[in-house]
């Protein structure tokens, strides 16, 4: 950290009192390569002044260029923790465009890895907001439930973290049977006892509270005006949840509960995120038990590829397929602006098409730039120790942020 | 159009775009509605007031992102669009503005604190100025970035590049060089209204590069006539390959068959494969 100690000229150099900080883009709390610059009067921080950015990648440019297809993998690099629940936003955005059916197996195959994305990324985010006020254990058990994640993402995509698993009209591959028992067993006799022990060290735990309760209240007009959204909304006490208000795929049929928050504060942020995982387990265990047999993805040859069986049976289909991976599809010119309930809140793309094979425009909405910006409103008359509490609550990834 | 797809139901927009414009009419250029959603096309110097009504009377309250686009073809090339969002209606609408390099849009920080950064990065990556925004600095490119690169005219890979210089033990930055041009892939098909020139058919509409192209106007040209028939009447000696026979016989390409070769001596050495075995005699010498 650098110092920079301000010369008052009233003063003569005597009694210095507001200084100047730099708060990463090289901290272990800062989540990844964030910059805050922070104006303290002795501990206590007047102004923040995060400066983002510094992972900027020009993803949707990049996008402008690819194909529709092709551009689906830069959605996992997005928001690394939770890559399916961003290829999520965009799939339906194209599916939307298309106007096309997804086979009800393949929207509850969806809606399960989604789920299954979102224990993952809450894993990753309770471990890293405790350890960011000095608890050490509770992160290293989560990791582990976060471990078994990632085996089931890799044994349905191939892939641990990039999965591009999530297709145009379907997923990418139908799953054995065996992957769905797996992950009800795991459910059942494995994540539970573990994240309840984690857990249990935490939730009442004297120094966690103490840390956490009362820290950056956002009131819930304000969490309505600076555009919160996800576990940020709903610790605020609003019950705004996509997958309840605006379902997609098959989350109109699921049974689950909206947690809420009372104090809107770091605490009820976190607990938010505790009882979530829960509701997940639960979609996840209505997914595997109401998954009908069939198709994996839109039956519109052209749309989504063939078989490879059927690939060395008919000429068509060999057709398809070299026009699909060399051109890819045509999409209808229009605009779409499509959001879904990642696990950081609102995730929304707005796909501009102009009838051709590749986006005109894909504007990716982060969750995180509402939530970060709101940073200077949330910690200011806060210690600044308490500055790693507040952004280990908003949950924040620099690979969404920047893009 | 029935609806096939799984993508987030909100509320119904039945009868929405009508009360919008009865509200807002002077304001909109026009409205659409085009796969499910509803856009309004405002003017301008309106659009603060436009959406200032659609929070205030219409229960819009949030504002999810502002999106930059460009279309180098119209007279003003940037679109500003605006995402709303209606927590207690549970709807959304796009409300979208045009503008060019030159003119401001009114800023909308004074109704949601969070335009803010959205503002300053459709500012940063398009270069539209927002009139009213306090703090219009760039927010997602580097710092002293020149240009503004989400423009189509801006190309993918930049004009600079930055490299750690072990030399200078800092940070350079230099112009992009670029071992390999960008490879740009049109897969379009040709059929369907690619406007590209495939290598080679630059050649079919021009006059081909010569000053005395050669034509063959008068039959003589062609190089046909009496002289060339009498030409061909006398044929030439010349037999095709496949006719011509070649007389082989077992004799002349079998070779020689070898003799046996003659009974060596045996090796003196005590182990076979030695050096003792292989060093030459000293009668030799």
């Amino acid at each position: 950290m650098s110092v920079h100690i301000e010369e008052s000229p009233t003063t003569e150099g005597d009694v210095v009192t507001n200084y100047t900080i730099n708060f990463g883009p090289q901290h272990p709390a800062a989540h990844g390569v964030l910059r805050m610059v922070m104006e303290l009067d002795g501990e206590v921080i007047e102004r923040v002044d995060p400066h983002v950015g510094l992972l900027h990648r020009g993803t949707e440019k990049l996008i402008e260029q690819k194909t529709y297809l092709q551009a689906l993998p830069y959605f996992d690099r997005l928001d690394y923790c939770s890559p399916l629940c961003q290829e999520h936003s965009y799939v339906l955005a194209i599916e939307k465009l298309l106007n096309i059916e997804v086979p009800e197996r393949a929207q509850y195959l969806r809606v399960l890895f989604a789920e299954l994305t979102r224990i993952s990324n809450h894993m990753l985010n309770i471990g890293a907001h405790v350890m960011d006020v000095g608890a050490m254990t509770p992160n290293l058990w989560v990791f582990e439930l976060r471990e078994d994640c990632m085996t089931f993402f890799e044994r349905a995509s191939g892939a641990r973290m990039h999965s591009a698993y999530f297709r145009p009209g379907g997923v990418h591959q139908d799953v054995p049977e065996k992957l769905l028992v797996d992950i009800g067993d795991w459910l059942d006799n494995r994540f539970f006892q573990l994240f309840d022990d984690a857990m249990s060290l935490v939730m009442d735990n004297r120094i966690f509270k103490q840390r956490n309760v009362d820290i950056a209240q956002v009131s819930r007009d304000d969490a309505v005006a600076w555009g919160f959204s996800g576990p940020m909304i709903r610790a605020a006490g609003i019950p705004w949840d996509l997958r309840k208000s605006q379902p997609y795929d098959v989350y109109d049929r699921m049974e689950f509960d909206i947690p809420v928050g009372t104090n809107s504060d770091c605490y009820d942020r976190f607990m938010v995120r505790v009882k979530e995982v829960r509701e997940s387990a639960k979609i996840i265990k209505q997914c595997i038990r109401d998954m009908p047999q069939g198709p994996i993805a839109s039956t519109d040859g052209k749309v989504s590829p063939p078989k490879r069986g059927e690939m060395k049976q008919t000429m068509e289909a060999l057709i398809h397929h070299f026009k699909l991976y060399t051109e890819g599809f045509h999409v209808p010119a229009g605009e779409v602006y499509v959001a879904t309930e990642s696990p950081k809140g609102e995730f929304g793309v707005y796909l501009v098409s102009d009838g051709t094979n590749k986006p005109y425009r894909c504007k990716i909405r982060p969750t995180a730039f509402s939530h970060l910006q709101a940073m200077d409103m949330m910690s200011k008359g806060h210690m600044l120790a308490d500055a790693t509490a507040i952004l280990g609550a908003i949950d924040v990834v620099f690979g969404e942020c920047d893009r | 159009m029935k609806v096939l797809h799984s993508a987030p139901k909100y509320a119904s927009n039945e009868g929405v775009l009508d009360r919008l414009s009865e509200s807002l009419s002077v304001w909109l250029d026009r409205t659409e509605e085009l796969h499910g959603e509803i856009i309004l096309h405002a003017k301008r110097e309106a659009i603060a007031d436009v959406l200032r009504l659609l929070r205030d009377d219409h229960d819009y309250q949030q504002l999810m992102e502002i999106a930059g686009a460009d279309y180098p073809d119209r007279l003003e090339r940037f679109e500003v669009v605006y995402m709303l969002l209606s927590l207690t209606k549970n709807h959304r609408i796009m409300v979208k503005c045009v503008t060019d390099e030159a003119t401001p849009v009114p800023s909308v920080t004074g109704l949601w604190p969070n335009a803010g950064w959205l503002e300053r990065e459709v500012f940063d990556l398009y270069g539209v100025v927002f009139d009213g925004n306090s703090d219009l600095r760039r927010i997602l490119t580097d710092y002293g970035f020149e240009g503004h690169p989400f423009r189509k005219d801006f190309p993918m890979t930049g004009y600079h590049e930055l490299r750690y210089s072990e030399d200078e033990k800092r940070v350079v930055y230099e112009p992009v060089e670029l071992a390999q041009d960008m490879r740009t892939f049109d897969f379009l098909s040709p059929w369907e209204g690619a406007d590209y020139v495939l290598p080679g058919d630059e050649k079919a509409n021009d006059p081909p590069p010569v000053d005395d192209p050669k034509v063959t106007e008068k039959p003589s040209d062609t190089g046909a006539g009496q002289a060339a028939e009498e030409q061909a009447e006398e044929g030439t000696s010349a037999v095709p390959p496949d006719m011509i026979e070649i007389d082989v016989t077992d004799e002349e390409i079998a070779p020689e068959p070898t003799e046996d070769r003659p009974d060596r001596e045996a090796r003196k050495g005590d182990v076979p494969d030695t050096k003792a075995a292989t060093k030459p005699e000293e009668d030799d010498k």
